[in-house]
Parts: C-alpha cells; structure tokens; sequence
C-alpha cells in the first residue's frame, strides 16, 4: 500500500546545523497494516511521516501510495490518499469553526469544492451519525466552535475527519501524547475501531512502549533514521517492553535514549 | 439648542460615509478577519476603483459598467498581491505594500497623469449613481444601504459553500486545511483578490461620493477599515456567529466611526490631527487584548495548565 524507497532527506544543507536525517531509508506497508513506529529523540519518526504526508520533500528517493507515485505531489494533492492525525489536538482541526463545518471540509478531501452550499440537511444527518459513534456525546454539539471542546474531544472528531474519506493511508504522529492518560486510552480505543472497521492501512508513531505493543500487527522501531527493528504478526504478540528495550540496546547499541517512553 | 440642531445635520452626511467606508471594511473583513492576513493593498486599490470608475464615467461609459470594471480592477490587484505572496513566498504584509506601491503608479497613469479626476456634479448628475450633493443624501443612504445588504447577502452565501469554507478552513488552520486537501496558495490568492474587488467598488463609489477621484484618496485606507471591523467586533453580541450579522456589525462599525469622526470634526479638532486620531484609536484597540492578558491576567497559570 505505502512503498518508501530510499529516501535520503537532509537539513540544513550546507550550514553548519546540517542535520541528515535519512541516508537511504525504506519501509513497504502492505494493505490492511497498522504498523506501530517507536524510536528514541531524533530518531526520524516525526520526519518520516512528513515525508509521506508530503510537509517535507525528500532529496532522494521516492514515496508511492497504492503503486501511484506521490513523490513529487504537493501536500494537498495527496490528500486524497492520506488521513492526518496531530500531536496538537488544535493542529488537526480549524478551531473557530464549527463541528459541522469542521467535518464537512473533511468530508470533501480529494473532491473538487466548488459553489455547492456546503452542508445540506442529510449531511447533518450524517454527521450526527458518525458523532455519536464515538460515544462523547458530540452528535448535539454540530454548531459548537471546534476550539470549545477538549483536547481529548478534538482529537476524537480529527480521527473521525482523517478516516471519513476511507484513505489508503493513516497516519498518527502521537496523536496521543498530549491527553491525560485516560483520554488517551479512549482515543487509541476509537482509533483501534476505525482501523479495524474502515480496513484502513495505518502508520502510527508513539512514544508509549506498551501502546505499541498492544496495538496494531506490526512494529517497527527506528534509531539514527533507519529502522532497526522490524517485528510481526504472532513474533509481535509476544513482545514485552522489557525485550524491547533490550533488543534496541543489542541493534543499536546505545541506550533508549527517550525519557517520555520510560516513564511512561 | 441650536448647536445640537447643527450637529444633528451633519449625522446623515456621515451616515453616508460611514455605509461607503463599511462596504469597504467589509472587504478588508475577508483579509484580516477570514483568511488572518494583513493586506496593505487596499489603500491602492480603493484609489484605483475610484480613478477606474472615474475616467470611464468622464469618458462617457455608463456607471454600471465603469463600476463593474472598477470591481475587476480591484480584484486584478490583489491577484497581484496573491501571487506575490503565494508564488514568491514574499510576506503578505509586504506583498500588499509592494502592490499599494505599483498601483501608485498605475493610478496616475489611468488618471492620465492628472492628482485629481472630478466627476461635475452639474454635468453627471444623472448618469451617476449617487452624488455628492446634500440634497439626495437621503436618497445615497437608500442606494448604499442595498449596495451593503447585496454585498453582505452575496458573501453569506459564498462562505457557505464548499469553496468558500475551504477559505475560511485556510485562515483558520492552514496546515489542517493542506491536510484536508485544500490548496491554501489558491484560496489565498482568490481572497485577496475577492476583497480587493470589494474595496475598489467601495472606491467607485467613494469617488461619485465625493465629486472626484483622487490620487491620495487611500492613504490610511486600512486604518479606516481596521477601525470599522474592530468597533464591529464590539458591536456584534460574542455569541452570535451568524456570517451576515457579523458583517453587517463591521457596516454599523464604520458608520459609528463617521458619526464620531463628524463629532469630532464639529467640536473644531483641526483637521490635521484627524489621520492621527485614527491611528491612535485602532492601535489602543489592537493592543487592549493583548495588555490585558500579558499584564492584567491573573488566570495565567491555568491558562497553561489547559494548553499543555
């Protein structure tokens, strides 16, 4: 579904803050994973989902999606193909809008806006309907500015807006390292059901060990922007943090160097 | 007694200003308010809807058209400014300046290089639609007042649709809207470009207003409309988020800003400190919010509690 091919991307060029952050990176997603990305500071795992989302270009390299070449597609061409999932829960959403409106340019993604009114009563039906399963409560908030619910509530309808469209690709850039621990628990929950229902292919990094362990049929790890780790299917049922971590100290031969994902 | 009398009759001459200055506030709305950028233009391309709109009318074309050309005119310069910004990567607020500049030029040169191009009130009198004259003023409220409410209704409708809330999604958030699909580099070019054409309709009328177009007739064309939108802003109750009543709050906004503007004038401020006035009163505006959050807060800390 997703095939990165040797992608080499630096920053910086030429200064002396050059950073080269991927020299020959590639990983192949096939259609239905959800592959969990773990990897200490730096390690890439931001940057890698900006590459395929296209924020960033690479220098080298090339990136397709369901055998189409998007390597050198701007940002909301490929769009068509991608669900987006922020850190922030106020990057994912346009927060003086309404809920509604909010869903309804999501609902539009990969198709052509033109002059038609944009919410007609059966969209609000609609809406309604895919709010309330998420089960928050949200079906009788459509007219609420965006901004005024909570971080927990924002991520929970930027999902539902990522997934709306059924991409060929999700991707989730620790979509849940700023929620308290049991809103996050209810967002990886939601975002489990909308994998697994919409059969989406899904890329998701995180900084908690146990979450990638536990969620999704594959798990890679990364390290210096290459990927060190690799693990699936029945190998990755088995995995424990504790194996984890002393897995990465033997391949990479440093140590997890990520406070957040031991503390956590 | 009497001066009250006075003061009263200068009201619906700055009525009529007012409903002018908001027709271009309004525009200046879609900018600042919608798509979150600070466009210098408008101090040209209000110039350049009246020079347009003058010359044609002078030179025989019929006022509908010579407006109409005005509009595209207007719409043409924030192209300009748009592709500046978007295709350059030069910063909004300097791309406007950088096309305020050339449309210096470009004004004189439609003006054929005359400062001032007069619309004679004796000889236009019927070919325009509104005059300058303190006799139809009450007729130029009427015409400006549905010139404002079909703007007003025009722009309701646009920013409801799927291509209008593509550019509000855009000054809201721009990297969700790219997420979403959206060309931000698009919308943002046809905003300017959309609230540039408003402007310059405002200065076609603005020139049969005044009996002429004239070359510095959009200095501190933005200050004008800034003051507008924010006395709006004050205006409009928070809670009410309908599109159309917000703008026209910014209508009401510029002609309370006229209304005090007259007052002013009538209480003998000279006239050369007006400029001044205006400025000092949006910049008192602008800063409020931001003095009473950074030196005046006290919830600061929860504040970051919610944020983090």
């Amino acid at each position: 579904m997703l095939e990165i091919k040797n992608i080499c991307k630096t920053f910086n060029a030429g200064t002396v803050n050059e950073k080269c952050v991927f020299d020959g990176l590639s990983l192949k997603l096939e259609e239905g994973d959800f592959v969990t990305v773990i990897g200490g500071n730096g390690a890439g795992k931001s940057t890698m989902l900006n590459i395929v989302s296209g924020a960033y270009t690479p220098d080298e390299g090339s990136i397709s999606i369901d055998g189409v070449d998007v390597t050198r597609l701007p940002e909301y061409k490929r769009a068509k193909y991608i669900g987006r999932v922020f850190q922030d829960p106020r990057m994912g959403t346009a927060t003086d809008m309404w809920v509604e409106e909010n869903l309804a340019v999501a609902d539009r993604r990969g198709m052509r806006r033109g002059l038609r009114w944009s919410i007609t009563n059966k969209d609000r039906a609609r809406y309604k309907q895919v709010l309330s399963t998420l089960g928050l409560g949200l079906e009788d908030r459509l007219s609420t500015k965006m901004g005024l619910l909570s971080g927990g509530q924002r991520q929970a309808v930027t999902l539902l807006m990522a997934a709306m469209k059924k991409p060929k690709l999700l991707l989730l850039d620790e979509h849940t390292a700023a929620l308290d621990p049991k809103t996050a628990a209810k967002v990886l929950e939601i975002t489990d059901k909308l994998i697994s229902e919409n059969k989406l292919t899904a890329l998701m990094v995180t900084h908690n060990m146990r979450d990638a362990i536990t969620h999704g049929n594959r798990l890679i790890m990364m390290h210096g922007g290459r990927i060190i780790l690799d693990i699936r299917g029945e190998e990755k049922k088995k995995l424990t943090v504790e194996a984890l971590l002393e897995q990465f100290s033997k391949t990479s031969g440093s140590e997890f160097a990520s406070d957040r994902a031991l503390l956590s | 007694m009497q001066v009250i009398l006075q003061w009263l009759g200068t009201l619906p001459g700055a009525a009529g200003q007012g409903l002018v200055w908001g027709l271009m506030a309004i525009g200046l709305y879609i900018t600042y308010k919608v798509l979150d950028l600070a466009d210098l233009t408008v101090d040209g391309s209000i110039c350049t809807g009246a020079a347009v709109c003058a010359v044609l009318l002078t030179s025989g074309v019929n006022i509908w058209l010579a407006m109409l050309c005005a509009l595209l005119a207007g719409m043409l310069a924030g192209l300009v400014t748009g592709w500046l910004h978007t295709v350059f990567g030069i910063p909004a607020i300097l791309a406007g300046i950088l096309t305020q500049l050339m449309l210096w030029s470009v004004n004189l040169l439609v003006m054929s290089g005359s400062a001032i191009v007069p619309i004679t009130r004796l000889k236009y009198a019927d070919k325009v639609l509104i005059t300058s004259g303190d006799t139809d003023i009450y007729r130029t409220i009427v015409i400006l007042a549905v010139f404002v409410s079909v703007i007003v209704a025009a722009l309701y409708w646009f920013f409801g649709t799927d291509f209008g809330a593509s550019l509000r999604a855009t000054g809201n958030n721009p990297e969700m809207s790219r997420a979403q699909g959206i060309n931000t580099n698009l919308t943002k070019v046809f905003g300017l470009s959309l609230s540039n054409g408003i402007v310059a309709l405002a200065g076609a009328l603005l020139a049969q207003q005044q009996g002429a177009a004239e070359i510095n007739m959009g200095r501190g064309a933005i200050v004008i409309g800034l003051a507008a939108i924010i006395i709006g802003e004050a205006l409009c109750p928070r809670l009410v988020t309908n599109f159309a009543i917000r703008l026209l709050c910014v209508a009401g906004g510029a002609i309370i800003y006229w209304f005090v503007f007259q007052t002013v004038v009538f209480l003998g401020l000279p006239s050369e400190l007006l400029k001044m006035l205006s400025a000092l009163v949006v910049a008192c505006f602008l800063g409020i919010p931001y003095v009473k959050k950074t030196y005046f807060s006290k919830k600061k800390k929860t504040e970051v509690k919610r944020h983090a």
